[in-house]
């Protein structure tokens, strides 16, 4: 520390990174590890340099193998370590062994004898390395008497010269002793010692004391590192040693003799004696070049048996086959002279070509009056499907028409409309409210645009009249008709076509009437003229929108590009007649723009020919990774055909069959097309309808769009399960998530009205909110579900309560459908979107996750459930209600969030 | 530059080759799969080669090590080739894309992928400045990178090789309907149609001779037909061996024909050469 000079100011303390050591050369002088001071000085925690640690060299592996160098202690040691002062001081410094001038012997032995004890044979050796010997004055002093090293103390003895000849008898394994180590050699010399000569003492052993800390048995000395590691040379001392060990003694005794040597093993706990002449190797390490690496094949039969198979197999002359896996025969046993007959396998019994593994109950209904149609219609449609007959012209035929075949009766089910179950007052107020709530609509349509099409419209005269009014103005500019929405009902077609033609010819009102089909009731009629509008009128919207942009798709990789290349290699077909008359040239080549990349060009040694063009490739036209377009292409031709195998799914349904999953398969995919159709009229329609219009019902417009099926409440039913059954696959939820954002960058018109939707639904969601079910608020849909859900009435007061809102939760109460159920319906649906609202500001990335799950779960679940309902018929109301609920959640979904 | 022949095969390795002497100077092992296609560099330091593990490799002709391993297509490698200055290798692949692989960065990404074919590329053939790739949807696509165009023409029937002429007019592709076609490079017209071989499975090889006088393609049936550029009358037809011949390959100056079937490679040249 810099010592205070008096009188200065004290400085301010420095701080702790700045704090720093220097060495005599002004390098950060660093500390060393914990003991010393710790390791924060130089650079902190950067080894010192600034760049931090680096590799010394690195060395691909896969030119060559970094050669291995072998690190002492030094290397990771500072200069600074290795100097006077350091851990390890590497100057030159007087030893004592120097000193003294000889070592002392005696210890050095007790040391060796120690070192074969250790477990560590030569550690001991580095002891007087490292702390020098001293020698005691008793030692010099013996000395100066002429004690020699090795020596015994006291009198001199007279040794009988004892030979130490080999025994003939026993037999002497291993080698020979090395002749310049031998004891013999010595012994020899002793033998023609004069008589007078004294000998030394023999050198007195230090007992050894070293305690017995081990768990080893007695005796048992530890292996001996040197020899097993070295093998083969050690192994000679080994045999000596254990082969003479009754010499062992006398060897001790003159170990000074062999001070080269190290003692080996001497101890009996080896797995190998030392008497087994021909054990090879045993320390020898093995490598992995004495297995087999490769497969192939080996001296032939010897493969077939492992390797602790008997060695007799060879000479035996039996077949190989039979030996197989037998190896050895068991004494007293021999091998069959034949064999046994082979088991027969009996197949298992060819299934009939129609077998379905499933078995499924025929219904057994009540022979209510409600079930009667159904249980016609099951029975109708079970025996046709004995006999066989051409599917498509059964399943064209709606239910009424089936009906009228079968000289039915028409329904006595539920009331066709909810009104009739309400009281005369309640009617009296619901017409009261509704034509309010129109009033204020309509004013509200004028002064602002036409709100997302979300809420079912009346079928009432008006709305169809404005409907004509509407469509008067488009079909106008509409050309050929060959759009043919109802296809599969040729009689249905007909109608639409006279309809449509006479909308043209601006005839009104009842004129329009009598096109409408007379055997049906008022409400399909009404009905049917309404879905008549609304084929028209998307007639126009998709095919004008639709027509511009798209051709029949020719080739299927055509439509399924993401980025559609602005220049399209042009048509095929030409081409190919070209290639067919062998016109080759302008008719077969296309050019393109195309950028090369700017490094191609330079690895080319071209300049680029666009260099100021960042685009790489064809030039593509941007379109929305995942627009509704992309998908519309596929399912523009297949529009038609949807009806179709709708009402064959419908069909099946009421089949209460278990259905095969390819038809489930289909009718998702149908789904999805029609998905996305009703995704993109609602959007076509938002764009150019933005004159006023009444909103059309998310779900209605759903069905109306495409089918035109007459509403039983089966199918009805039916309808709604399928709807819940499918899930479009992740593309179009994606196709919607996204675009619905992209659509609303993109069109600044609907960007203002959308924003203002939400704000306004969220008002109004806190308005009704009291008034609402009182668990609406919680955020569990299920759960505030199935709590309106108790009774089909019950729901009413709720719905009532939602007719005072001006535009969102109107009283859009369908009165053209029949079923109490979808009233129901339509009342879950406007609570899910309340309470979905609610949440919506906060948790609508989290909505969207949930949703999905959800779908998920639906499958399972729904497909579970429409068997289920179905064999329970209509009868289970509960759980098919509690699945409508979902539907309501997941048919919405796509709608509403594109609306967003 | 035809002294040395490269073969690759579904040993997953490659061979190099003295043709002339039939001589094995080196084997490259390094590819998981097998190998289908391979081409030198024009200083003959470097080895491109791509096989069905979707790895192009590049490869040190003298240490046999692989130099680069470029791993990116989604499919088969089905052929490879260097630019001239073996700074580019362009690959094409059972997935439909073409890539240009930089050989002088480390980049393990191509520089460029060309992905307008709709089916898998079978031939890539390159010159000086343009990239000619035959494709199985049936197009002839020439990427000119000096106009900064790309030219496609149609054939009908998949295209199972394509290559240059000698003096860089003319493309020639032979397809799987049997036929040759030699188009003009810059207009695209039929110049010249070339039939009587077999060829409707396999990816076959068509070549030029060294003056662009007569048009080669390997057969099915075992022969390797020549065909008279101009007339387009066969001219002669080389009974090379008993099945497919796969691979032909024309000696860039002499009459010289390498042609590889069934596993071997042999050797053919014109009547009057005396082996040394």
């Amino acid at each position: 520390l810099i010592p205070l000079i008096v009188g200065e100011r004290i400085k301010k303390p420095v701080p702790l990174q700045e704090q720093t050591v220097k060495d005599a050369k002004g390098r950060y002088q660093r500390f060393h590890g914990a003991f010393t001071g710790g390791f924060s000085a130089g650079y902190f925690n950067t080894v010192g340099t600034k760049e931090g640690w680096t590799p010394s060299a690195f060395v691909s592996s896969r030119q060559k193998r970094a050669g291995r160098t072998i690190l002492g202690p030094e290397d990771f040691m500072d200069e600074e370590d290795l100097s006077e002062f350091g851990i390890a001081p590497k100057d030159i410094t007087t030893t004592d062994d120097f000193a003294s001038k000889a070592k002392d012997r005696i210890k050095e032995k007790a040391r060796q004898i120690a070192g074969v004890v250790a477990p560590i044979p030569g550690t001991t050796a580095f002891d007087d390395l490292i702390g020098p010997s001293k020698i005691t004055v008793g030692v010099e002093l013996l000395r100066k008497m002429g004690w020699k090293e090795g020596q015994g103390i006291g009198p001199r003895v007279k040794r009988k010269p004892r030979r130490q000849k080999p025994d003939p008898a026993v037999k002497i394994y291993g080698c020979a002793l090395p002749p310049g180590l031998s004891e013999g050699s010595e012994d020899e010399e002793d033998e023609y010692q004069p008589e007078n000569v004294t000998f030394a003492p023999k050198d007195v052993i230090p007992v050894d004391l070293t305690p017995k800390e081990n768990v080893h048995g007695l005796g048992y000395k530890g292996l001996d590192p040197s020899q097993a590691l070295f093998g083969a040379s050690g192994r000679e001392h080994l045999n000596l040693f254990t082969g003479a060990s009754e010499e062992t003694n006398n060897l001790l005794g003159e170990l000074r003799h062999s001070k080269g040597r190290k003692l080996g093993i001497t101890g009996q706990a080896f797995g190998v004696g030392a008497l087994e002449e021909e054990d090879d190797d045993i320390y020898a390490t093995d490598t992995l070049s004495k297995y087999d690496t490769v497969l192939k094949d080996e001296e032939p039969g010897d493969g077939l048996y492992g390797w602790t198979a008997p060695k007799q197999y060879k000479s035996k002359k039996r077949s190989e086959r039979e030996f197989k896996y037998i190896g050895k025969i068991l004494a007293g046993f021999s091998l069959a002279s034949k064999s046994s007959a082979p088991i027969k396998v009996y197949p298992p019994p060819s299934l009939p070509r129609n077998y379905r593994p499933v078995h499924y109950f025929h219904p057994v209904l009540a022979a209510g009056n409600e079930n009667s149609h159904l249980q016609k219609v099951l029975e109708e449609s079970a025996g046709k499907l004995q006999s066989a007959p051409a599917p498509q012209s059964r399943h064209a035929l709606s239910a009424a028409q089936r009906r009228e075949q079968l000289g039915e009766t028409e329904l006595k089910g539920p009331a066709p409309s909810i009104l009739e179950y309400l009281s005369e007052k309640d009617r009296e107020r619901l017409k009261e409210v509704r034509q309010a709530s129109e009033q204020q609509m309509k004013a509200k349509a004028e002064c602002e645009q036409p709100p997302k099409s979300r809420l079912p419209p009346l079928p009432s005269e008006d709305s169809a009249h404005k409907w004509q009014v509407l469509l008067e103005g488009q079909l106008a500019n509409a050309g050929s008709s060959d759009f043919k929405p109802f296809a599969k009902n040729p009689e249905k077609q007909k109608r639409y076509e006279s309809f449509v033609k006479s909308l043209k010819q601006g005839e009104k009102g009842d004129a329009l009437e009598r096109f409408l089909d007379p055997a049906l009731p008022a409400w399909e009629r009404g009905r049917e003229r309404e879905e008549f509008c609304r084929a028209a009128a998307f007639y126009r919207a998709s095919s004008s929108a639709l027509a511009s942009r798209f051709t029949r798709a020719r080739y299927e990789d055509d439509v399924d590009k993401v980025e559609v290349p602005r220049d399209q290699e042009n048509d095929i077909d030409d081409k190919e007649t070209a290639v067919k008359m062998k016109m080759f040239g302008k008719l077969t080549r296309d050019t393109f723009e195309w950028h090369p990349d700017k490094l191609l060009c330079k690895r080319f040694n071209v300049r680029d020919p666009y260099p100021d063009s960042s685009v790489v490739g064809l030039p593509k036209v941007k379109r929305d990774k995942y627009s509704v377009f992309n998908f519309l292409t596929v399912s523009e031709p297949t529009t038609s055909v949807t009806q179709a195998t709708k009402e064959k799914i419908q069909e099946s349904n009421s089949l209460n069959k278990p259905r095969k999953s390819s038809r489930w398969d289909v009718s998702d995919k149908e789904k999805e097309k029609k998905d996305s159709i009703s995704e993109f009229i609602s959007l076509a329609r938002s764009k150019a309808d933005v004159q006023q219009q009444p909103p059309v019902p998310a779900g209605e417009e759903c069905a109306a769009g495409t089918a035109e099926t007459l509403p039983t409440e089966g199918a009805d039913e039916d309808k709604n399960q399928e709807e819940e059954s499918t899930r479009p696959p992740m593309d179009l939820f994606k196709a919607i998530f996204v675009s619905s954002s992209d659509e609303k960058s993109s069109s600044s018109e609907e960007e203002s009205d959308e924003e203002q939707q939400p704000a306004t639904s969220e008002r109004e969601a806190e308005t009704t909110k009291p008034a609402d079910v009182p668990d609406s608020s919680s955020s569990n849909l299920q759960e505030g579900v199935t709590a309106t859900m108790d009774s089909g009435i019950s729901s009413l007061p709720a719905s009532k309560q939602a007719l005072d809102d001006p535009e969102e939760f109107g009283p859009k109460l369908p009165p053209a459908f029949s079923s109490g159920r979808f009233c129901k319906q339509l009342d879950r649906k406007e609570k899910h979107r309340k309470i979905r609202e609610r949440h919506k500001s906060k948790k609508e990335h989290k909505h969207k996750k949930e949703k999905k799950k959800k779908h998920k779960k639906q499958k399972s679940k729904g497909k579970h459930k429409n068997k289920k309902s179905e064999k329970d018929s209509s009868s289970d109301t509960a759980d098919s209600s509690d699945s409508l609920s979902e539907v309501d959640a997941s048919g919405l979904s796509p709608k509403e969030l594109l609306r967003r | 530059d035809g002294n040395y022949c490269l073969t690759c095969g579904s040993d997953k390795t490659l061979k190099l080759w003295n043709p002339h002497k039939g001589t094995a100077l080196r084997t490259y092992q390094g590819h998981g799969y097998e190998v289908l296609d391979a081409a030198g560099s024009s200083d003959n330091s470097q080895i491109c080669s791509g096989g069905a593990d979707k790895a192009v490799a590049l490869w040190d002709v003298t240490t046999g090590q692989v130099v680069r391993k470029y791993r990116g297509h989604a499919g088969k490698v089905n052929c490879v080739q260097f630019n001239e200055e073996a700074t580019v290798i362009v690959s094409g692949s059972i997935d439909s894309t073409v890539r240009c692989w930089d050989c002088r960065s480390r980049r393990p990404d191509p520089i460029q992928v060309l992905d307008e074919a709709k089916d898998g590329i079978s031939s890539v053939k390159l010159s000086a400045h343009e990239i000619l790739t035959g494709s199985v949807d049936g197009r002839v696509r020439r990427y000119d990178l000096r106009s900064g165009q790309l030219f496609s023409d149609y054939i009908g029937s998949p295209i199972t090789s394509v290559c240059f002429s000698k003096d860089g007019q003319c493309v020639l592709a032979a397809s799987l309907d049997s036929t040759l076609r030699l188009l003009d490079k810059d207009t695209g017209e039929l110049l010249g149609e070339y039939t009587g071989h077999r060829s409707t499975t396999y990816r076959l090889d068509c070549v030029l001779n060294e003056q662009d006088t007569h048009v080669g393609c390997a057969s099915e049936d075992g022969h390797v037909y020549f065909w008279d550029l101009v007339e387009g009358s066969l001219a002669l037809s080389l009974p090379v061996g008993q099945g497919v011949v796969q691979s032909l390959a024309f000696h860039p100056r002499l009459p010289c024909l390498l042609v590889a079937t069934q596993g071997q490679v042999t050797l053919w040249r014109e009547d009057t050469f005396q082996p040394e």
